[in-house]
């Protein structure tokens, strides 16, 4: 007889073990209550961050940190607004002065329109910070040789894109993600363009070890609600991608015995 | 009286006079930074925050404060 495994399957990155595979960026939220608590919903136990100036006008405005304990919730330094090398170095070195923070998430763009990562800049920062000490989770295209360069290059987790930044349209290329997942033993984490839960969970299903959501949660209708979702679905993902689904057939195969039909 | 002679920097883009005996631990006390929530930048150069108190700011010294903010 099978017994149904409740053991929590953790999410290994960087030999840090994590119970969620959900991972939820903290921008576009209405405010940073609104953020704090999706966050909570969702149960995610990393958030992606930005490096930004200090606002020395205004003193008052409510810090990030005041609202998300960088304690209790993994802080991922992230380089998005980047389109350069240069540019993303300087932000992840800056990333790390301001606490330590070594894991971080790469993220250089090449397009203002559609937001897809320039893969050249990608691969030199990547071998650049993975020699420096920083355990890169790289932002990449979903392209299996590129891939395969970034894990060479040092990356700790490959992070390739389901769609354009923001865009909500789902996986557009399953074939390549499956093909991504059968190459590499790295983390492989979903990031940009998922649209809704049931996105995450075919995330999940294809092999990947998490996914990352901002803006399907964020700028939902409900996000507290959204949030849930998509903790559900990343769970619900997973459990079916450890059960071992039936083959695809063409015909159909009936559910009931034809033995003792009347 | 002896007038303390000013001196121009800019912290994050923006221009700043101060007294030209300001050390880097001055211009942060002065700005109300939380120094363990930031990283400062002085002329694109990373500083170690241990070493405020020994940094004397010059004219035209470029300096950026930044911290952690919602991001995707």
């Amino acid at each position: 007889m099978e017994e149904v495994s409740l053991k929590v399957d953790k999410l290994v990155i960087a030999k840090k073990n994590f119970n969620s595979r959900l991972i939820v960026g903290t921008g576009k939220y209405k405010n940073m209550s609104e953020c704090a608590k999706a966050i909570k919903l969702s149960g995610a136990e990393i958030v992606t961050v930005a490096v930004r100036r200090v606002n020395i006008t205004n003193k008052k405005k409510p810090l990030l940190m005041d609202y998300i304990d960088p304690k209790k919730i993994t802080y991922l330094p992230n380089t998005a607004g980047c389109f350069n090398s240069k540019e993303a170095l300087r932000t992840l070195r800056l990333a790390r002065e301001i606490g330590g923070w070594k894991l971080v998430k790469l993220e250089v763009l090449g397009d203002k329109e559609n937001l897809f990562p320039d893969m050249l800049e990608t691969l030199n920062s990547t071998e650049i910070l993975a020699k420096e000490g920083f355990k890169v989770m790289v932002y990449c295209n979903d392209d299996p040789l590129m891939a395969k360069r970034l894990e060479n290059s040092g990356a700790e987790a490959i992070m390739p894109l389901a769609a354009p930044i923001g865009s909500g349209l789902g996986i557009l290329n399953k074939v390549n993600i499956q093909i991504i997942r059968k190459q590499t033993r790295l983390p492989l984490i979903i990031d940009a363009g998922l649209g809704q839960a049931s996105d995450a969970t075919i995330a999940m299903e294809l092999g990947c070890d998490g996914v990352l959501v901002n803006t399907a949660i964020a700028k939902a209708k409900k996000p507290f609600s959204m949030a849930v979702a998509f903790k559900n679905a990343v769970i619900a993902g997973r459990q079916s991608f450890n059960s071992g689904r039936i083959e695809k057939n063409l015909m159909g195969n009936p559910s009931s015995p034809i033995k003792g039909i009347i | 009286m002896r007038k303390i002679k000013k001196i121009k920097i800019k912290v994050n883009g923006k221009v700043r006079y101060i007294s030209n005996n300001f050390r880097m631990i001055d211009l942060v006390k002065n700005l109300k930074i939380p120094m363990k929530k930031v990283a400062i930048e002085l002329n694109q150069e990373i500083i170690d925050k241990k070493n405020i108190n020994k940094i004397n700011l010059k004219k035209n010294d470029k300096i950026e404060i930044v911290h952690f903010i919602g991001g995707g």
